[in-house]
């Protein structure tokens, strides 16, 4: 019956909706105590001592916590093991934790947590990125030498030249600011340690394999004697990493050491003091164009604050820098990239992952030249882009899957009236209180790790004996609605009811590691693992069958419950077939793993073939600026995106407008403001993401042209939705107002985030 | 001192009336429904209905609504005991995501439909404007909303006040 239930579906909606969901906070054991982190008000110091006899004295307290107590590595990070769990040398940002106090509850642990001192030398910070790549700045790790994180770069024929042949070159320079995950649920672990030894982690992280590392590193354990247990999150969009798998690898040792079950629960200060952000880029780009429109070359040198520790600062500017000309094709690109060590907030992934940068800087660049060569944007673009066969800036040939930036382009111009719409903006003029404009925006983006990473995901389908199934993969919930994909793949491969078919949440010791549930990649990478899983289960039992029904397997076919002999139409039903394997002695169990089709990487001239696949997204937005207050009014948006194949119509949609949502926030409303390396707007009061009215009403349109790289058809679509509403919004502005923005957040009415907090917080 | 809640009334003594509400519902009610995302007032997560009017319980304390009549998430119900036809509202718009700013949402979306016959979606937007979502763009939440409008022209006055289930 509930095959017909209307609209959207997915398996944890119910007990979402009746608050009957157990998140990390919502766990308790027997005997549980709650730790609280210490932090100082350095923000770049040599340590000298943490004095915790204070702490260690006051009311309820268990237990202080320090580097001193950690029995294995203190130091740890998934690229370079730089992260302090508690800051051990010295003290590199002001979210650095110098101890964690245990108590018998959460009050007491804050409250003693105030108790502990911080005997340190305070040393000079270096502050802004392009200082600290200078001779002389302070180092923020001497041990490293230098403040530069990493370097990327492409190389592709001879800009000099493209320059040269240009009827028009212009150079212009942009600048991004820190942006916070703003997740609605802060971190939490809740750890124990088992009767047999094992530690137990709960906790609200989006990569539950990354964090069993840490918290093994950190223990001294072997990898089998962590078991991490994810728990229904409260969003994470890329935040729930490093940040969250260091809190369950504190709280882990915690419950080590104390012998008891321990809760970690940040508060939303805590959170945002601490956990990692989208890194600010600043960026000098340089075009060359002929004067029909034809783009010859492009330069450009990319700076991204990657803060105090490393985290994943150099797969996200290799993202930025292979995707550094947009979807367009550039015959001459000469690109260098800077990842760099301040003492500023450590930055990280981030939904779109070194994309929304690079897009505000593209697409802006797109309309700054169309402007001044006198040409339509569009027919620029339409010149430009990517297109069946074109070959990337990296030289990878696009001609493995459909190219589809002038199908989604063609579908937004068309479906939002667009240049009906363009041909009514003010461009600043006229003397309408409301100026109206309308901007565009598009991207093509590469799917999944691409070359940052091994890219491998494994899952599990387990019919058990009464034909009810239980799939697992090693892809994590992260809200986004995946456990519900692999569900509603599962019973489309088996031709089964869904309600047949049970998601079981994967724990780290029965699934192998496949990685984090970044990049977008949950659907096409756990997908496409259900999908061969489903295979090699449908040949086993289409083996059976083909006994039963006196046929050959390979004319057996899996439809409405059954498996039936094409052909006569005899057929035994997925039940019968279930009984008769346990009969024989085998298992109706099968384990799929899906690699990545192979990528290649020359880093020393910024070439290869980066991605498998990419998929192409577009979106417009129509606007107006109050010519007196600046201030900006969203009127309707609009997206199109090719998704590859659509597994579940409405939690894709969901994801189109969260992404959007999203960019809106970051072109127009967010901003952490840091002052002299400490962050000013610490809670969700002061740091303004989109109410319900900051939004417009908003269209998706989905995009479908299976990918033949992926055995589900499906790509992604987590974060090329977050990454085109800043340039759309720029543009849009730009064509109300007559402006250029060059910096986020864009506020035309000239306030600018750090003068509106320096007046809230009276400094 | 007694509060009531999804119905049932609990005695609070004295020093539990100091306590901070959202401990007291999730921790000694053991409702832990209403969630906790900014402890300031600035989020709406941690919303509660306390005679049918939204109120964000993490700057509460229990005293302040001793005598008043609380409804949590887990006291919402439809008819017959299932799901009530904005929670399937919810459900069927795919207005659910990470699902965090959920309850205190639908909440909110109950008090303004009580009060509030056929709200256009402008108005359905600046009731939730107390409430932050970083999941859904709020779209799908003002579709829901909309959808479930129809629904409290039948039951003029919504709920049936259920009995707190205890886990
Ligand atoms: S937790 Fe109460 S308003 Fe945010
Ligand atoms: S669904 Fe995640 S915050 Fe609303």
């Amino acid at each position: 019956m509930a095959d017909v239930i209307p609209g959207a579906w997915r398996n944890d909606a119910i007990a979402k909706v009746t608050g009957r969901t157990k998140y990390a906070d919502d766990l308790k054991f027997v005997n549980m105590v709650y730790a609280a982190p210490v932090y100082s008000d350095f923000v770049h110091a040599r340590l000298i001592a943490v004095h915790t006899e204070n702490a260690e004295r006051a009311e309820g307290v268990v237990r202080v916590l320090t580097a001193r107590d950690v029995p294995g590595a203190n130091r740890y990070g998934q690229i370079v093991h730089d992260f302090r769990v508690f800051a051990d040398d010295k003290i590199r940002y002001h979210g650095d934790v110098v101890a964690l106090v245990i108590a018998h509850t959460r009050d007491q642990a804050i409250r003693a947590a105030d108790l502990v001192r911080v005997e340190a030398e305070p040393l000079p910070a270096v502050l802004d990125p392009e200082e600290a790549l200078r001779e002389g700045a302070p180092l923020v790790h001497e041990d490293h030498g230098t403040n530069l994180i990493n370097t990327h770069r492409v190389r592709r024929g001879d800009v000099e030249s493209g320059f040269r042949s240009s009827d028009l070159v212009i150079e212009e320079h942009f600048e991004t600011q820190f942006v916070e995950h703003a997740y609605m649920e802060p971190e939490v672990a809740v750890c124990r340690v088992r009767d047999d030894g094992v530690v137990e982690v709960h906790g609200s992280m989006q990569h539950p394999f990354s964090t069993r590392r840490f918290v093994s590193a950190l223990l001294g354990m072997p990898l089998s004697e962590v078991e991490v247990i994810g728990t229904p999150m409260g969003g994470g969009f890329g935040g729930k990493d490093d940040t969250a798998a260091i809190v369950c690898a504190r709280a882990a040792l915690a419950a080590k050491l104390t012998g008891v079950p321990v809760k970690l629960m940040y508060r939303r200060d805590w959170s945002i003091r601490e956990s990692y952000k989208r890194h600010p880029y600043r960026v000098s780009y340089k075009m060359g164009l002929t004067r029909d429109g034809m783009i010859k070359a492009v330069q450009c040198r990319i700076v991204a604050d990657g803060g105090a520790y490393c985290s994943v600062t150099p797969w996200v500017t290799w993202r930025s820098t292979v995707q550094c000309c947009g979807p367009y094709d550039v015959p001459n690109v000469h690109c260098d990239t800077f990842g760099v060590y301040t003492n500023n907030i450590v930055t990280g992934a981030m939904r779109g992952f070194g994309s929304p940068q690079m897009n505000f800087v593209v697409d802006s660049m797109i309309e700054i030249v169309a402007n001044r060569l006198n040409i339509p944007a569009l027919d620029i673009r339409r010149k430009n882009m990517v297109k069946q066969g074109s070959v990337t800036i990296t030289g990878q040939a696009l001609d493995d899957h459909t190219v589809a930036m002038g199908q989604v382009l063609d579908t937004v111009v068309k479906e939002f009236d667009y240049e009906t719409k363009l041909a009514r903006c003010a461009h600043g003029k006229g003397d309408e209180e409301e100026q109206y404009g309308v901007g565009l925006a598009m991207s093509y983006r590469g799917v999944s790790l691409g070359a940052e990473g091994v890219d491998f995901c494994a899952a599990m389908i387990n019919v058990q004996a009464d034909g009810s199934v239980l799939v697992e993969t090693g892809i994590h919930e992260n809200g986004q609605g995946a456990e519900s994909a692999m569900v509603l793949l599962t019973a489309q491969e088996l031709g089964i009811r869904k309600e047949r078919v049970r998601y079981r949440r994967a724990s780290t010791s029965v699934i192998p590691d496949s990685g984090t549930t970044v990049a977008s990649r949950g659907t096409i990478m756990g997908g496409g693992a259900v999908v061969l899983a489903a295979k090699e289960l449908r040949q086993k039992m289409a083996c059976v069958a083909a006994h039963m029904l006196q046929c050959s397997a390979e004319s057996i076919i899996f439809r409405d419950e059954r498996l039936m002999a094409e052909g006569n139409g005899n057929a035994v039903t997925f039940d019968q077939t279930v009984e008769e394997m346990f009969r024989r002695k085998q298992f109706p169990h099968a384990f799929g793993v899906f690699q990545a089709p192979n990528v290649t990487w020359d880093e020393d001239h910024g070439q290869g073939k980066a991605y498998f696949t990419w998929v192409y997204g577009c979106q417009a937005v129509e606007l107006t600026v109050n010519r007196t207050t600046g201030k900006v009014s969203l009127l309707n948006a609009i997206a199109a995106h090719d998704v590859g194949r659509a597994v579940n119509r409405e939690m894709l949609e969901g994801q189109f407008f969260g992404g959007m949502a999203m960019g809106i926030g970051y072109a127009l409303h967010e901003e952490l403001v840091l002052d002299g390396g400490r962050i000013v707007n610490t809670n969700l009061n002061t740091y303004r993401i989109p109410r319900s009215l900051d939004v417009p009403e908003m269209k998706a349109i989905i995009v479908e042209n299976p990918d033949p790289h992926s055995p589900s058809g499906a790509k992604s679509i987590g974060e090329p939705t977050n990454e085109l509403m800043a340039p759309a919004v720029a543009n849009a502005i730009h064509n109300a107002t007559g402006v250029r923005h060059h910096r986020l957040p864009i506020r035309p009415g000239g306030t600018s985030t750090r003068a509106r907090m320096r007046k809230s917080v009276g400094g | 001192m007694t509060i009531t809640v999804n119905g049932r009334d609990y005695p609070v003594h004295e020093a539990q009336g100091e306590m901070r509400l959202i401990q007291f519902i999730r921790e000694d009610l053991d409702l832990t429904g209403v969630k906790n995302a900014c402890d300031i007032g600035a989020c709406g997560a941690c919303t509660l209905l306390v005679d049918e009017q939204p109120m964000r319980i993490c700057t509460t304390r229990v005293k302040d609504v001793a005598g008043h009549r609380v409804l949590t998430i887990e006291g919402l119900r439809g008819d017959g005991g299932g799901l009530h036809p904005l929670q399937q509202a919810f459900i069927d718009a795919g207005a659910i995501q990470c699902g965090f700013c959920t309850p205190g949402m639908v909440l909110t979306a109950h008090a303004l439909l009580l009060h509030h016959a056929r709200p256009s979606r402008a108005e359905i937007r600046r009731a939730i404007y107390t409430n932050l979502c970083r999941c859904t763009g709020y779209q799908q939440i003002v579709d829901a909303i909309e959808a479930a409008a129809v629904c409290y022209e039948q039951i003029p006055h919504g709920i049936p006040e259920t009995l707190n289930p205890r886990p």
